[in-house]
């Protein structure tokens, strides 16, 4: 959608459609937060929380009360600016990513699309570090300090990998673009499908989006056991809790990326999605429309929320599994394991590009 | 090929946690309860709060012998025994508990008054809530409260555990006739 028209109604609509679109992925926190409790509890042969409302289903309300009742404490010593600062350095770019995230095949399903959206979100997911180092450092603890280094360094061998997967993804469908990239999929097949070793980026990609969001079997940075809590050691009430919700919220972000860039977005059987036609000149013919309304907008919504939450349960399935790694394991594993693996898939995929060439 | 493919390991364990996830929700894997509507069994030999027997007639089986507070490594059964009365008679032998008290916070619950009664009338039974419910009219406020006296322990005829070893032989010769010969 290229509208740049900035009359009055437009502005409304994106105004409804930010909102919007920021309270459903706000109100995906205390699902998650509802969901990691019963999940892990199903793995760990218990129960859950089945007290507060049906199923339990309340607990993250009475969570989120128990957090904002505590007194909110700022240790002395502390560097105050950069230490108020940093919860909301973790929740801010959290949410911008959502921003340019295609959520369903019509445009009012997503609040603008950048031409280089891929990048955006790329950008705002390596800010989520500046927010634990600073959190660290200026928290004046040792634990939380330990936590913030080992966040660094986490992010600067996983990153790597990332990106290096991230390519493959661009070179196949030579668009930086999340609209383009999911419409592509929807009208040749998931990426994931589309060359033969795409399913290694794809694990990089999932791999990696683990040690980005800093869960286990990657949470070094705030390592129970090891460090008291890491980074946020020294925070309380609200500030934890805005920390917390950072935590979910990026977790829903790079699921629904995961999902844009190579399990097809929205796209599934029943959504009758026409792309855009131009004509030799470039000028548009007829915009992209999805035959049938919005109810199959809405059905394509719902695929991507299927997709998004299959993502979040395989990740609280690996956390219920896997121990955590040790430090030196997991620079091992980031620097000579996921940049050769992913290097080298690059290579594969531009031999099949070349190689199947009329496909592309 | 688990040990020789990267990745193998963990492929298996997850496929083991998820087996065990299904496990929890749709069969029988799951280990915890519900515990205040739902308790899990105590096993046949069980050391709760005690109770004290009665015979069928309803007759207290205790005879007043102290051999309890004898045995009590934490001096925590107190045994005050008096005569019958031949018309009225509260035990079948010569002498019966005039009091018989047991402090539950000096209690370790070791089950010797059990192993030392010689009419079987102090026995450890299920109960392991010692503490406030809804139910059980005790105030826990004060240290007094804990000494429990015969009333309290006092059941009903027929109403006592069940002999420990005769019933766990029962059980397994149910699930198998020819135990005893094996054994």
């Amino acid at each position: 959608m290229g509208e740049t028209s900035f009359d009055l109604m437009s502005l409304f609509w994106m105004l409804v459609r930010i909102i919007a679109i920021f309270a459903g992925v706000m109100t995906m926190v205390p699902i998650l937060i509802w969901m990691e409790r019963k999940v892990v509890a199903m793995f760990q042969f218990r129960i859950g929380p089945n007290r507060l409302g049906p199923f339990g289903a309340m607990q993250p309300l009475a969570d989120a009360l128990k957090l904002i009742m505590k007194e909110d404490i700022t240790p002395a010593g502390v560097d105050r600016f950069i230490y108020f600062l940093a919860p909301l350095l973790a929740m801010v770019p959290a949410l911008l990513a959502a921003a340019v995230i295609p959520f369903g095949p019509a445009s009012w399903t997503r609040i603008t699309d950048l031409n280089h959206s891929v990048l955006y979100t790329f950008l705002l997911a390596s800010l989520g570090v500046y927010a634990i180092t600073l959190a660290g450092w200026a928290s004046n603890n040792k634990y939380s300090l330990m936590g913030a280094l080992r966040s660094a360094a986490q992010m600067i061998s996983y990153e790597l990998g990332m990106g290096l997967s991230l390519i493959t993804v661009v070179m196949l469908t030579g668009t930086f673009s999340l609209r383009e990239i999911v419409e592509q999929q929807h009208l040749l097949g998931w990426n994931v499908f589309r060359a033969p070793t795409m399913f290694i980026a794809f694990l990089v990609f999932f791999i990696a989006g683990i040690a980005e969001t800093n869960r286990a079997p990657f949470d070094l940075a705030e390592a129970e056991t090891e460090l008291v809590a890491g980074f946020h050691t020294e925070y309380s009430s609200f500030k934890f809790a805005m920390f917390f919700m950072a935590e979910y919220v990026n977790m829903v972000i790079f699921s629904a990326i995961a999902t844009t860039l190579f399990m097809g977005g929205w796209s599934g059987p029943g959504v009758n999605f026409q792309p855009a036609a131009y004509d030799a000149a470039g000028a548009l013919v007829t915009p992209a429309t999805v035959v049938g309304g919005w109810p199959f907008v809405l059905l394509g919504v719902f695929y991507f929320v299927a997709k998004i939450f299959f993502f979040l349960f395989t990740y609280m399935w690996i956390r219920a599994t896997l121990p955590r790694f040790r430090y030196d394991q997991l620079m091992n594993f980031g620097w000579k394991r996921l940049v050769p693996i992913s290097l080298a898939n690059i290579f594969l995929v531009a031999m099949f590009i070349a190689w199947r060439r009329d496909w592309f | 090929m688990a040990k020789t493919v990267p990745g193998m390991g963990i492929i298996k364990g997850m496929g083991r946690t998820l087996k065990h996830a299904l496990g929890t929700t749709f069969g029988k894997e799951q280990i915890t309860v519900s515990y205040p509507e739902q308790e899990k069994p105590r096993p046949h030999r069980f050391r709760g709060r005690h109770i004290l027997n009665r015979y069928e007639n309803g007759l207290e089986k205790c005879i007043g012998c102290s051999l309890c507070a004898a045995a009590c490594p934490a001096e925590a059964i107190w045994v005050e025994a008096a005569e019958n009365d031949p018309e009225n008679r509260v035990s079948p032998g010569e002498r019966y508990a005039a009091r018989y008290e047991i402090n539950m916070l000096r209690c370790i619950f070791c089950g010797y008054c059990e192993e030392a009664c010689p009419t079987g009338a102090v026995q450890l039974g299920y109960d392991y809530k010692m503490v406030d419910q809804q139910d059980v009219q005790q105030d826990w406020s004060s240290r007094d409260n804990f000494i429990f006296v015969k009333e309290q322990m006092l059941v009903e005829p027929g109403q006592g555990k069940p002999d420990p070893l005769s019933q766990a032989l029962d059980e397994r010769l149910k699930q198998n006739p020819n135990h005893d010969r094996v054994w």
